[in-house]
């Protein structure tokens, strides 16, 4: 067994139990918290080369033979996302040691967090179904607590609407793994996509596709897809930018990556039905994202709906379906988990400095503050998609896939989208750090009484500096990604990978 | 058997649904118990009920003896039951501090953050 | 709450649910039972004397944390976990040994039962977690 596959999994979890047990010595669990990060990181990156070097790798939990034991599988995909995982984890944590009070950390809060992420690097590795539902509860127990723990209003409110909901989802994902297991007898994803290549001649599409629709809302509304996103923003603004960032970086977007998974991997008979109604579904998400987020007047709440908006491009590669356009879904999905949890990590910054979120009551923080602001132009430039940053190559690819295939009304579609991102996020920039300082603010604080930001910014900065080497690099980067679109169109590799002989 | 089990799932559900959909807190929690419940049931029933062997080979034996029970959805159920436990144990605990921070039970009142 | 009846009974009940959770650890090895189960009866009595006397005592009562019961559980489960990677087998792969008694033959003992003595640790350690900070938020 590679031990690659297991490290992403094991280190959070021994680093949740030792925060745990040194809860009270806050010292020793920062020092924990940081130090397992980076071992997930260097663990994670480990995976990456390995993937790259040697292809997709597959292990068997526990011995048991691949189609009834527990499998973990890494393709080009999987590692690319937990190498994801590992970027974000250390920058939260970070970010985490100068943001996040004492009474939190107190209460296990850095040990939720890496129960957090090894729900999200169990749910990138596993190669079985019922597993990934496991993953999913576990990556959802550690963010119920998150987005609860400190119990202000706001923040008990946001999350009632997000447990609801997400059990909501759950329920449903189970319901629809007992009618596959009743149809197939199998929840090993490679065993059901070799049973289902040949299942189209005997039985009817009917009754796949009925599962995958069901599937599709499972995940639909983990990944917040119009027309089930609206938890998201009902919530993600509740809990401390630390925790919002972790959730906008990584919750969502394992959603996207059960719909990638499941409809490259299984889902693939009735293309011409499934794959037409998540091209829709992405272009609804789009507008209605962008749209929900014009309207905001608050800093996070705006960056709430641009995260549905961005979901919309990712399903769309999906729906698409070629190569090409997987690797866009791909490349877009690496560049948005950076950009918006950076995103994230600034509006703590600004709502730290302006001591409130309202955008009519912040203003002048580009003279206050001009690191934090070019620091801030940095990814919002990039979430609009302006050259030549990552955001740019990643519509790029998407928009040449989209045009190969002759969907010319996605890629306008995608195009306005792009425009009125940008408007947004100019909003965002005029009203946080532009404009001086409103004459009712200056009383209350504001602007003027901040201390040194340094701390805060590292994270921030290591981040918009692996956005700027994303984009600067885009033809290295976008080649892995187009192996990764490749492994996932071909599913005869990941099948041989984790059956072996076995088949 | 699973035309019966099958209208009860169907009742759990609806019943789920409908509690789900009420304004009181209380009433969602029960929902999403109900709704739990229901999704095991379903695993339960749509694997076929069948009466028969464990599906262990004997010491004497090389094959199963038909018919036999197939025994992953049962383990399915059970960890999904698990999992159930400990999220309605936390649905509770939340449901209580909220209703001690906002001081209602009403979910039509719990939007201060929405405008 | 102070009704004589639930304060006699927490007290006699608790001895008696202890050794059937025990019972019901050790017979899960075979049979229905296990770890969850077992672990759940065992936090039964502690949850029941809670109501009965109120959070502190029943902590008095447990005399561990319960935090100190889920962390040793998880231990527990990974390093029965690790002791199968640690002789080249894949994580969590059951590693099976015997143990010779005098005078009772052959005890067969392996990593799950380690595994599930984890599982009945985190068990009482979560459900009795909850069950105090809901017991003193009243």
């Amino acid at each position: 067994m590679n031990p690659l596959l297991i490290l992403p999994i094991l280190i959070p979890l021994v680093t949740a139990i030792l925060a745990l047990l040194f809860r009270e010595a806050r010292n020793v669990q920062r020092a924990l918290s940081l130090l397992g990060a980076l071992g997930l990181f260097g663990a994670s990156a480990g995976l990456m080369f390995d993937v790259r070097r040697n292809g997709i790798q597959a292990a068997q939990v526990g011995n048991w033979p691949a189609p009834y034991g527990i499998t973990l599988v890494a393709d080009l995909f999987g590692a690319i996302m937990v190498l994801l995982a590992g970027i974000i984890a250390m920058a939260v944590v970070t970010y985490s040691l100068v943001s996040v009070d004492a009474k939190r950390e107190e209460f296990g809060y850095h040990s939720l967090i890496h129960f957090l992420l090894m729900g999200v690097c169990g749910s990138f590795l596993t190669g079985d179904l019922f597993n990934l539902y496991v993953w999913f509860e576990v990556m959802l127990m550690g963010s119920f607590v998150l987005m609860a723990l400190g119990g202000e209003r706001g923040q008990m409110e946001g999350a009632i609407k997000y447990v609801t909901l997400n059990l909501l989802s759950s329920a449903m994902f189970l319901s629809a793994l007992g009618l596959l297991y009743a149809m197939a007898g199998t929840l090993n994803m490679a065993d059901l996509a070799d049973k289902f290549s040949d299942i189209s001649a005997s039985q009817p599409y009917g009754v796949v596709t009925t599962l995958a629709m069901l599937f599709m809302v499972a995940f639909g509304i983990k990944a917040a897809v119009f027309p089930l996103f609206f938890w998201l923003p009902a919530s993600y603004h509740t809990p401390p930018a630390a925790i919002s960032a972790l959730f906008a970086g990584l919750l969502t977007k394992v959603g996207v990556y059960a719909l990638i998974r499941v409809f490259t991997l299984i889902f693939v008979q009735d293309a011409g039905f499934t794959h037409n109604l998540i091209l829709i579904i992405a272009g609804l998400t789009m507008v209605s994202g962008v749209l929900g987020a014009v309207a905001q007047k608050e800093f996070r709440r705006v960056l709430s709906f641009h995260i549905v908006s961005q979901i919309g491009y990712m399903i769309m590669g999906l729906g698409l379906f070629t190569p090409l356009a997987l690797a866009g879904s791909v490349f877009y999905i690496a560049h948005h988990i950076i950009v918006k949890t950076n995103l994230f990590l600034i509006s703590g910054a600004v709502e730290k400095l302006g001591r409130t979120p309202v955008l009519k009551k912040l203003g002048g923080l580009y003279q206050a503050q001009p690191m934090l602001a070019i620091l801030f132009l940095v990814p919002a430039m990039s979430l609009a998609g302006l050259p030549p940053l990552s955001g740019f190559f990643a519509k790029l690819s998407l928009a040449r896939a989209g045009l190969e295939t002759g969907q010319y009304i996605i890629v306008s579609i995608m195009l306005g989208v792009s425009l009125l991102t940008l408007f947004s996020m100019l909003k965002l920039w005029n009203e946080a750090f532009w404009k001086p300082l409103p004459a009712s603010a200056i009383g209350s604080g504001g602007a003027a009484g901040m201390g040194n930001l340094h701390t805060w910014l590292i994270s921030v900065a290591f981040l918009a500096a692996i956005t700027v080497l994303i984009g600067i690099g885009a033809g290295s980067f976008f080649s892995i990604a187009l192996l990764a679109g490749e492994q996932l169109m071909n599913p005869q590799d990941y099948i041989q990978a984790v059956l072996g002989g076995a088949r | 058997m699973e035309i019966v089990l099958a209208f009860v799932i169907g009742g759990l559900f609806a019943a789920s649904v409908y509690m789900l959909l009420r304004r009181s807190l209380v009433k969602l929690l029960i929902g999403l118990a109900l709704l739990s419940h229901s999704a095991n049931l379903l695993i339960f029933t749509s694997v076929k009920l069948t009466r028969g062997s464990p599906p262990v080979i004997g010491m004497n034996a090389t094959a199963l003896r038909e018919p036999f029970a197939d025994p992953l959805p049962q383990a399915l159920i059970l960890t999904a039951i698990v999992i159930s436990f400990g999220v309605m144990a936390f649905a509770l605990a939340l449901a209580f501090r909220a209703y001690r921070s906002v001081g209602t039970d009403d979910l039509d009142r719990m939007k201060s953050t929405d405008d | 709450m102070t009704s004589l009846i639930l304060r006699t009974t927490a007290r006699y009940l608790m001895p008696l649910l202890l050794i059937f959770s025990v019972f019901l650890f050790l017979r899960g090895h075979n049979q229905p039972g296990g770890g969850f189960a077992a672990g759940l009866v065992a936090a039964a009595p502690f949850a029941l004397y809670s109501i009965a006397f109120g959070a502190v005592k029943a902590r008095h009562v447990l005399q561990v944390r319960p935090r100190y019961l889920i962390v040793t559980g998880l231990l527990a489960s990974v390093v029965s976990g690790a002791i199968g990677m640690s002789v080249g087998k894949p994580f969590l792969t059951g590693i099976w040994g015997y143990l010779y008694l005098p005078g009772s033959g052959k005890l067969e003992i392996g990593t799950p039962i380690l595994f599930d003595l984890g599982v009945y640790l985190v068990v009482i350690g979560v459900s009795l977690s909850i069950i105090f900070a809901l017991e003193e938020a009243e």
